[in-house]
């Protein structure tokens, strides 16, 4: 089954062997030269014979040595390996790791095989999962799955496969549906992957099916009823076939002259002008479009960073980035910081509740922004602790800060990231 | 000039303006006055520079800061989970800097020390083990440069020229050596006897971050030449590469080479993950689509010209430099053409690349100013053909995504301007 395990013995490698080789050679000449004169030595003068003669021993074990070396060495050069070797197999383990314990075992092998292999024991019907879809999933995938912004669009789609731009749900193009319950039982949602019950990604599965109209509202997902559900696309792949459909036409010797009799341009990538400016492009345009703005901008700034500077403990503002972690899948802050799934998060404090210019707020922050509330420290602690209750209506899934000294430290972290 | 992406023109500009100080353009031009810089005495070679520990770990000077990883903000819904672009138009010979070497995140670059680290195997093997990252260093290991190319590289353009630099169009790759212990060596620690008949197994393997990354990956290649690897290019793994430890699986495409690597699963059947169904599957014309599609078919791209390096030497020698690779062995082969492909010459190559890994290529000739449709063809040691963009076209239709490799064409005009084009 496994490979030939010689296939790595560089040109390189090889090179140093038969320069070693020849070196085992001239020594080999060089040591019968000297025992050809111990020899002469031996017969003219009949002193020392004793000590001689086991010179010439010692010689000759010499020579066998560096004869057998030799052999050797060029054993490997014909056999292709030599002295740069794969790394060793060993039938007898090395004995390196321990075992692993169940509880180890069944806290990270979680995986779902497609037969349903690895589904926990569970259930969620279509009205749960909404529930916790609303609260969990619509912030990226949209209310009823359709996605939003460049986030996965997960239903519809239906027919589009061989369109000019196919959208490839969970509904239209996904073969399994234990890669459902798979990823989002893992890795979703984005920011606290692995925190969702089982009964929950049931749920928010069922959700999702009835999303792509592939269930009744009245559906109950379990480990049971998994594999009833049909994949309408299951029978939509194929294995890799490109060895068959394309290597043998694409290993002619090619044309090398005469081959085209006109070349004309078809298309530019500067009619479609999408690719992205360098920061010195982007600034000196900046620059030239608003320099008064940068002017001022200029002037304020050192005020502002004395404030931050005293109020700054660095200690803290560490331990407030390590909160913000729990943000940052759906904030940005600090220099270039823009809208994301969530408004960026510059100067929040003092700023108008809602007040970012083009973010998409829910209508509870459009409210706010009309009355013209700002972000006060107080008006934030209570928003992080329970974001629902504080601002009802809020699309944030974020389910609140739980430890009690994260709140300073986010907002130390807050206001030196994002100081203007 | 007024056809030229923005991009190429003030790539352009910026090059004129180094260069106008120095010399003129062209042949070896006679000097008119002497160069101050060689009669007048210059700080730098009267001052002292820099003692030793200015930098304990050393950053390039900062004449070079404008060669790195860049991200094309549209393509992706956050950075978080995206992608962004090695400077290859800017790099020589094969090895990528861990520094600039492209980025692919699901969630994010995760902060994992060493001894924090857990390796599960488990799964059809005799013993369920786990090993501590120390395990990992006391087991035989080895060195090998390999390509890591995301399947995506090349993705944008399956519709048509649209991203104006070699780095936004073919930078998700990069090349590195790695140090790490063969796969099949855990695997042994593991004992196999259990999976029974190996022919129709599989390895899962996922990573330590929120996405996890799962992938299947067969045992038969499982056993072959995939490394558990801690070192590229001599040093850690760079947090952004899976420190401390990931998956290197040579010349398969870059999103198996799961970083952060934590567990590994001998199973007796592919998990069918997010990552290797509802992704990394090819759509082709009429709505199927190819599944397992891992070897990275033999590509190849000139990095040099290239709209983010236009020629700004003007006429006489031009060094035409190119990178070639195939996830089926050795590149043994590059043809450049000058013009869109009707007429080719054999390219030489810089070294004999490893198998899996970067050959540099270089066409040393004397341009006489006019313009120029460079392509690059690569050749492997199969005999497999890199293709051109209407070969790949009619095989797959222009929805696959993935596993673009097809022949590019920069158009490089009189002036040394050059531009990502589609020729007929």
């Amino acid at each position: 089954m496994s490979k030939s395990l010689n296939l790595f013995a560089p040109a390189l490698g090889g090179t140093a062997l038969i320069v070693g080789v020849a070196y085992g050679i001239s020594t080999k000449n060089y040591g019968a030269q000297t025992i050809e004169n111990l020899e002469a030595q031996l017969a003219s003068s009949q002193a020392g014979a004793e000590t001689a003669s086991a010179k010439v021993q010692a010689a000759d074990a010499e020579i066998t040595e560096l004869m057998a070396e030799r052999d050797a060495l060029e054993a490997a050069v014909a056999s292709g390996g030599g002295l740069t070797q794969p790394a060793p197999a060993s039938d007898a383990p090395f004995n390196l790791g321990r075992e692993a314990l169940p509880e180890e075992v069944a806290a990270w092998d979680v995986d779902v095989l497609p037969d349903g292999r690895g589904l926990p024991v569970g259930s969620g019907d279509v009205w749960t999962g909404e529930e916790v879809f609303v609260e969990q999933c619509a912030s990226c995938h949209g209310d009823f799955a359709e996605g939003s912004g460049n986030w996965p669009v997960l239903a519809g789609g239906f027919g589009t496969l061989a369109d000019e731009d196919p959208v490839k749900t969970v509904g239209s193009y996904w073969p399994y549906l234990s890669t459902a319950f798979d990823y989002i039982n893992r890795s979703m949602p984005f920011g606290a992957a692995g925190t969702l019950s089982a009964d929950d990604t049931y749920a928010i599965v069922a959700y999702i099916l009835y999303s792509n109209d592939m269930v009744d509202d009245d559906f109950v997902l379990s480990n049971e009823t998994f594999l009833d559900v049909e994949m309408p696309n299951a029978g939509g792949f194929v294995l890799d076939d490109r060895a068959e459909l394309e290597y043998a036409h694409w290993s002619a010797e090619p044309c090398m002259s005469d081959c085209k009799e006109t070349v004309e341009i078809t298309m530019r990538a500067s009619v479609v002008d999408v690719t992205p400016e360098t920061e010195e492009e982007a600034s000196a345009e900046h620059s030239m479009a608003e320099p008064e703005t940068e002017t001022e901008m200029a002037a304020e700034a050192p005020q502002e960073a004395e404030v931050v500077e005293a109020a700054a403990d660095p200690a803290l503002i560490e331990a407030g980035q390590g909160v913000f972690r729990q943000c940052q899948s759906c904030h940005e802050i600090g220099a270039g910081a823009s809208d994301r799934t969530g408004p960026q998060l510059n100067g929040i404090i003092g700023r108008t509740i809602g007040g970012v210019d083009g973010f998409r707020y829910s209508n509870v922050f459009k409210d706010a922004a009309e009355t013209g509330d700002v972000w006060t420290a107080e008006a934030l602690d209570a928003y992080l602790a329970d974001p629902r209750a504080a601002m009802p209506g809020t699309k944030m899934s974020f389910r609140g800060l739980r430890n009690p000294e994260d709140y300073a430290a986010l907002l130390a972290y807050l206001q030196s990231a994002g100081a203007e | 000039m007024d056809d030229f992406a923005k991009t190429s023109r003030r790539a352009f500009l910026r090059g004129s303006a180094a260069v106008a100080a120095g010399s003129v353009a062209g042949t070896a031009a006679a000097q008119d006055a002497p160069d101050p810089l060689i009669t007048e005495l210059q700080d730098w070679a009267t001052f002292t520079g820099y003692g030793v520990d200015e930098t304990p770990y050393g950053l390039p000077i900062k004449y070079e800061d404008d060669v790195v990883r860049r991200n094309v903000a549209w393509l992706t819904a956050s950075p978080i989970s995206s992608i962004n672009f090695t400077p290859i138009h800017a790099l020589e010979g094969t090895i990528t800097p861990q520094g600039c070497a492209f980025e692919r995140h699901h969630s994010g670059a995760i902060e994992l020390t060493k001894d924090d680290y857990r390796l599960m195997i488990n799964g059809l093997v005799d013993r369920p083990l786990v090993f501590t990252y120390a395990d990992l260093e006391r087991l035989p290991r080895e060195n090998h440069v390999y390509f890591c190319e995301c399947a995506a590289n090349t993705g944008m353009e399956w519709a048509g020229a649209q991203l104006n630099g070699a780095q936004f169009t073919h930078g998700m790759i990069h090349n590195m050596e790695y140090t790490g212990v063969p796969l099949r060596t855990l695997l042994a620690e593991a004992g196999l006897d259990a999976a029974g008949d190996l022919s129709d197994k599989w390895v899962y393997v996922e990573g330590a971050d929120a996405s996890s990354n799962g992938r299947s990956i067969p045992m038969e290649k499982a056993l072959d030449d995939v490394l558990v690897a801690f070192k590229a290019n001599g040093e850690a793994l760079r947090m952004e590469h899976g420190y401390p430890v990931r998956l290197v699986v040579p010349g398969w495409e870059g999103n198996m080479w799961v970083k952060w690597i934590r567990r590994m699963e001998v199973t007796d059947a592919a998990v069918e993950s997010r990552e290797e169904t509802s992704k990394y599957t090819d759509v082709y014309e009429d709505g199927t689509a190819r599944k397992w599609t891992w070897e990275m078919d033999a590509k190849s791209v000139v990095t040099s010209p290239s709209p983010q390096m236009p020629i700004t030497h003007g006429t006489g020698p031009l060094v035409i430099s190119g990178l070639a690779w195939s996830g089926h062995g050795k590149i043994t082969r590059v043809d450049v053409s000058t013009d869109g492909g009707a007429n080719w010459q054999t390219a030489r190559l810089g070294k004999q690349g490893d198998t899996k890994a970067l050959t540099r290529f270089y066409l040393d000739i004397e341009w006489d100013g006019s313009p120029m449709f460079l392509q690059s063809r690569a050749i492997d040691e199969t005999g497999y053909v890199q293709p051109t963009k209407e070969a790949l076209r009619e095989a797959r239709g222009e929805n696959s995504v993935y596993h673009n490799n097809c022949i590019q064409t920069w158009y490089v005009n009189e002036e040394g301007v050059a531009e990502n084009v589609e020729v007929s």
